[in-house]
């Protein structure tokens, strides 16, 4: 079906970006059309996931060109359940970052760089050409090189500038995988290369330019050996910032690999070999590395690479129920993930430090933070029956059906660790007692708010873990939805025909 | 003339790389920028290269006759260039503002600042 309507949610951010960089030092209407405009986001998002879900694939062509000559945009029910669950987030972390951001430090340009990364998310989700999907991801890192350097600090900034490096490099050797498939095939709409790649004969070349891809995205999703520039920067920003970008810019990898190696490069034994072997290897050197932490960011930066694994074993094992599995823990994980790092904003709301060793108390101080803190940390360890439980069902019944025991050792023991490390964090902040509460200069803690700005930093979270919450109720609709989109993507057939119906 | 431009493009690459794995942050930058010019040119050969017309109909006709050149490459390139003309301009100011607050020159020192805290 044609329809216009997929381009709503990146017009809405784009105008949204626009018309807040009016409001440049009116920081309270930023904040409250930010709010809104979120809200609408949502809504659109959830229109349209709805009519996908009637209607089939929609897709629109840009100036009305047939396909392979127009860029595509295509809305699937994979692209529109991922643009509902980042319009979950990006509500919540608006929220948050509408009470968290203090007017002194540049709240100024947060907002306007903000809907500018979504509308970059949200257009790669939709994206059906290869060179727009290059396109989108030069607008996330561009708007996510401003936030992260946002406010400037001396450490800041050196996070930011191998945050930076690495995502030019990735963006480098990303062009590079679409020069050399352009040269192959000719084209650089998805669903055409789709329908070139089995008549090129030189193999050899494919799989190369499939690990140029992978390689080029995976630094992107932060896959081993290519991680390390994620711990080291992702604990500098805000907690706003980190929000967003441990909940969906890594994500936005995962779901670029998905659909690349779904749709073109079907993975051949060797391509399958080498995406579980890394996918094994990220969980355990991401669990490894998240058990020695002692500042609550970097551990949880360190879970953020440990779980990538998760949806690249999925990808890797590569039959319907391990990918239901894989796009499953996405979606769980967006949520979870965004939370996460909300929830490190208001520990250090509440106590003025990140670090787990002056933590504490928290049980005895503050109760009910605590049980809200708790839904999403036991959704994170996949305690049945909450929402990391099913996903990690689903992944080892896959890796069973085809026998790979090595990935359902290394998924098994990803899990063990999440959990001694959550064991670990809930030990430490909540349960310990405090060591003494000093707090740092000129810094207003959490019992000092007034009641609507305790409720920014509590009702994003409590949001978020309402959705997990769905996640774990509501799993049979899930589950539905998620083996729709693995059947979708284990037969792309139905996507080629819908956008080239005359080849 | 594909192999010539073949064996620069490689050159590129091996020098931006080169470059990149040096400990100084100016050489870093420049670094990037010769890989990001690397990979235009790569762009460029890989499109396919030929003496031929623009790719423009005629008003006497309805189709492209003749040899003509593929204008996506072109396209691609023409926003490639853009888009990293600003990435790099981004990341000259962070190495400048990095060298300003921090004198920070060598990437190594930043690592071992790292590990203090």
């Amino acid at each position: 079906m044609n329809d216009n309507l997929i381009l709503l949610p990146i017009i809405l951010q784009l105008a949204l970006a626009l018309i807040l960089l009016f409001f440049w030092s009116r920081t309270k209407w930023q904040r409250i059309g930010s709010i809104v405009g979120n809200a609408a986001f949502l809504l659109v998002s959830i229109v349209l996931f709805i009519k996908v879900q009637k209607e089939g694939i929609l897709y629109t062509q840009a100036g009305n060109w047939d396909a392979p000559y127009g860029i595509t945009f295509v809305a699937d029910l994979f692209s529109a359940s991922m643009l509902v669950i980042t319009a979950l987030s990006g509500l919540a972390v608006s929220i948050f970052a509408a009470g968290s951001m203090s007017r002194r430090r540049s709240l100024f340009v947060f907002f306007p760089i903000y809907h500018f990364l979504l509308m970059g998310i949200s257009g790669s989700f939709v994206a059906g050409d290869l060179f727009n999907l290059y396109v989108w991801f030069e607008l996330i890192i561009v708007a996510s090189f401003g936030l992260i350097t946002l406010g400037g600090g001396r450490r800041q900034l050196e996070g930011a500038l191998k945050y930076v490096t690495l995502n030019l490099i990735a963006s480098i050797l990303f062009l590079t995988g679409i020069a050399f498939l352009y040269g192959l095939t000719g084209t650089l709409n998805m669903a055409h290369i789709a329908q070139k790649i089995p008549q090129i004969e030189n193999e050899g070349l494919i799989t190369v330019t499939a690990l140029m891809f992978f390689i080029g995205l995976g630094i992107k999703t932060a896959v081993f050996p290519m991680y390390f520039w994620l711990p080291a920067s992702y604990h500098t920003p805000l907690s706003a910032i980190s929000a967003i970008f441990g909940g969906l810019l890594t994500k936005v990898g995962v779901y670029a690999l998905f659909r690349v190696f779904s749709l073109f490069f079907l993975p051949d034994s060797f391509t399958a070999t080498v995406i579980t072997a890394v996918a094994a290897l990220t969980l355990i050197m991401g669990a490894m590395g998240a058990l020695i932490q002692k500042d609550v960011r970097k551990l949880f930066s360190w879970l953020i690479v440990c779980h990538i694994g998760f949806m690249i074993a999925g990808l890797g094992i590569y039959s319907s129920v391990a990918l239901a599995g894989a796009i499953f823990y996405l979606f769980h994980d967006i949520i979870v993930k965004t939370n996460l790092f909300m929830i490190s904003g208001l520990v250090h709301k509440l106590t003025g430090t990140f670090k787990l060793k002056k933590l504490g108390g928290l049980y005895t101080q503050y109760p009910k933070i605590t049980f809200l803190i708790a839904i999403p940390l036991f959704s994170l360890v996949g305690i049945p029956p909450l929402s990391g439980f099913w996903p990690k069902l689903l992944l080892i019944q896959g890796g069973l059906e085809v026998q790979e025991y090595l990935i359902i050792g290394a998924i098994v023991l990803g899990s063990f660790v999440t959990l001694a490390t959550i064991a670990k964090f809930w030990l430490e902040v909540i349960w310990k007692e405090q060591p003494g509460s000093d707090y740092p200069k000129h810094f207003i803690p959490f019992r000092e708010l007034n009641w609507t700005q305790k409720a920014y930093y509590t009702l994003p979270i409590a949001i978020l873990a309402l959705v997990s919450l769905y996640f774990a109720i509501g799993v049979e609709f899930v589950v539905n939805i998620v083996n729709q989109i693995a059947y979708d993507l284990m037969n792309p057939e139905q996507y080629i025909r819908v956008i080239l119906p005359d080849q | 003339m594909e192999v010539i431009l073949a064996i620069i493009v490689g050159f590129m690459y091996a020098a931006g790389i080169y470059l990149i794995l040096r400990r100084s942050l100016v050489k870093l930058i420049i670094g990037l920028i010769i890989l990001g010019n690397g990979v235009n040119l790569l762009l460029f050969l890989l499109g396919g290269i030929t003496k031929g017309h623009p790719p423009v109909i005629g008003e006497s006709e309805t189709f492209l006759a003749g040899v003509y050149a593929d204008p996506l490459p072109q396209a691609l390139i023409l926003t490639a260039i853009v888009i990293s003309f600003g990435l790099q301009a981004f990341a000259m100011v962070l190495l400048q503002q990095e060298y300003v607050q921090g004198g920070v020159e060598d990437l190594d020192s930043i690592k071992e600042e790292e590990e203090e805290k």
